[in-house]
């Protein structure tokens, strides 16, 4: 088998070829460290390599399977974002704040993909503590495209992204907030899936804004997606806000059918703003499915212009309660030679965070300060309620709703830097989910001028699987997740 | 709202970060464009709205009040950036 096979492969591709023997764990490991050291120079895309760990992962992993005891991700290996809690290995949420910081214990979805097998190759780059929708907040550098080297990746899972569509690996792990997963899988051309707000523990994951953090896979196909929250979910005691539900095995329950599946489209999302050549591309991908015997329904969501104002209320204000652990006494960075306690916490906050980070600091402090906690907090929060019945009025007539992942495809770096609220409105189409902690996926929908674009599906609160079968009918008949950037070719 | 540059040093300091006399104009402008973006709000009546916390209008699951796992200090305290026989230790405090 070649090399390019091997890295473009599928889990589920790569899962069979692992049960039937046909190749190792260890080779497959081997091919994807070795990919690291030849990209990531250019990339950036990872922070952490944990090479040693990973062959020997591999090589109990081929023990399993030669003894017929696999599990669901049995030596499938992954790169998890920089954001997720591994014991003994460095996890640095992209920040100087945490660069030296090695955790004592795993989060709950590094324990639960180790306890299925995975092999972690390592940890991927992030825009700092998650804030950011281009990485380039990073404290070790912007992660490259590897579509085109001259533009960003999305954030803040933009390291996971442009590490899985460079071919690092064939899974990886990313976090959403306001559209962290499903931003950098439109604009990196794969598949990304946020699940339902309470689907999967937070327990390990260093927190941004607790009410909306959630973790998910991306991967080359919604199936593999499915395999993976599987593997993920379920309630945790160390997660109060885990959902005490039963988790379905998503794979098993994809089917080709959506005959019968009502689409809504929202008008909001489809209105004069939406780029016309973004909106030719979603329309061109729903008509497959369309012709797949889904029917498309106008629905009205009327509420969704507040979403960015209610996000950016929430969101820095549960960040700002969030990051105060961040003192320079107990874990993480602490500035040289205080003169004081007070000199120790300024310093150490304000060098070792970053230039958004401290921005929704304030904002969140600002928000949460007396006089002002009605005006902003206390009226967010009802004007998240207002947006998440607008979903919940839609879902009385749809079974899913549809519109695209993020405005453009991938811009080049600097061009958003200068203006904070031009950056936040990368996320216009994907904070609303969020916000009404439902579950969204961002599928392939073909390239506008070579770059990718993608289409966002959103479901029901706890229903992933109309959204992963309606993605896996049009991975079916169509090949847009299939495609890779040329920069793989470039360099194998 | 329009914000002033004392507004800004105030929240900085309850916030605890230290921002500079020649940052200060930029990120007042900044502050202010996202405090503008976030006025907004205040367009929309939700007098009758109950505010919400969590997406799924969940309340907090207790468990039984039993031990479950041991204290982990020296591991747990591994990652101080200056610690002594088990205490962070810190600037002085009293003189």
């Amino acid at each position: 088998m070649t090399d390019s096979a091997l890295l473009c492969g599928s889990v589920t591709s790569l899962r069979q070829q692992l049960r039937d023997r046909v190749i190792s764990s260890e080779e497959i490991t081997r091919a994807c460290l070795e990919r690291i050291e030849a990209c990531n120079g250019a990339l950036n895309a990872v922070i952490t390599v944990c090479a040693e760990q990973a062959i020997d992962s591999a090589r109990k992993a081929d023990k399993a399977i030669a003894r017929g005891d696999v599990a669901s991700l049995t030596g499938i290996p992954l790169l998890h974002k920089d954001i997720f809690c591994t014991n003994g290995v460095r996890t640095t949420c992209g920040s100087r704040m945490l660069e030296q910081f090695v955790p004592a214990y795993d989060a709950t979805v590094v324990t639960k993909m180790q306890a299925e097998g995975a092999v972690m190759l390592g940890k991927c780059n992030m825009d700092e503590f998650a804030m950011g929708s281009s990485n380039e907040t990073s404290f070790f550098g912007a992660v490259k495209n590897p579509w085109d080297l001259n533009c960003v990746p999305g954030g803040s899972s933009g390291g996971s992204a442009a590490a899985l569509a460079a071919g690092m690996a064939p899974l990886v792990t990313g976090t959403d907030t306001g559209g962290s997963i499903r931003q950098p899988a439109s604009l990196c051309g794969v598949t990304g899936l946020k699940p339902t707000y309470g689907r999967v523990s937070r327990l390990g994951i260093i927190a941004f804004a607790s009410s909306l953090d959630q973790a998910g896979p991306m991967a080359r196909t919604a199936e593999d997606c499915a395999i993976a929250l599987t593997a993920m979910s379920g309630i945790d005691a160390g997660d109060s806000t885990s959902a005490d539900l039963p988790v379905p095995d998503f794979q098993a329950g994809l089917n080709h059918d959506v005959q019968g599946l009502r689409i809504g489209l929202p008008r909001e999302y489809f209105n004069d703003d939406l780029d016309p050549v973004v909106r030719e591309r979603v329309m061109v991908a729903l008509s497959v499915l369309e012709q797949a015997g889904a029917t498309l329904v106008d629905i009205e969501l009327p509420h969704s212009h507040y979403a960015i104002a209610t996000y950016y209320v929430i969101a820095p204000a549960e960040a700002s309660a969030n990051l105060a652990r961040y003192d320079g006494v107990r874990f993480g960075y602490r500035c040289d030679e205080p003169k004081d306690l007070e000199d120790l916490y300024l310093r150490s906050r304000s060098e070792g965070f970053g230039e958004e980070v401290q921005r929704r600091i304030l904002v969140g402090t600002y928000a949460l300060s007396a006089g002002f906690y009605d005006a902003y907090f206390n009226k967010a929060q009802q004007v998240r309620r207002v947006i998440t019945e607008d979903f919940t009025r839609a879902f009385d007539h749809v079974d899913m709703i549809a519109g695209p992942s993020a405005p453009g495809v991938a811009f080049q770096f600097g061009a958003k830097q200068q203006d904070p609220v031009a950056m936040y409105m990368e996320d216009i189409y994907t904070l609303a989910v969020n916000l009404a902690g439902l579950p969204g996926l961002s599928t392939p929908a073909g390239l506008i001028n070579s770059m990718p674009v993608g289409l966002q599906l959103i479901g029901k609160p706890f229903d992933e699987q109309t959204i992963l079968n309606a993605a896996h009918r049009l991975q079916t008949d169509t090949d847009w997740h299939m495609g890779t950037p040329q920069f793989t070719t470039v360099t194998s | 709202m329009s914000v002033s540059s004392q507004d800004v040093e105030k929240v900085a300091l309850l916030a605890r970060l230290a921002i500079s006399e020649s940052d200060l104009p930029e990120v007042t402008e900044r502050f202010g464009r996202v405090l503008g973006l976030v006025d907004e709000l205040n367009t929309i009546d939700t007098e009758t709205v109950v505010p919400m916390s969590n997406p799924h209008d969940m309340h907090q699951r207790l468990r039984p009040d039993a031990v479950t796992r041991q204290n982990d200090r020296e591991n747990l305290m591994a990652s101080a950036p200056e610690q002594d026989q088990g205490y962070f230790l810190v600037p002085k405090v009293i003189d």
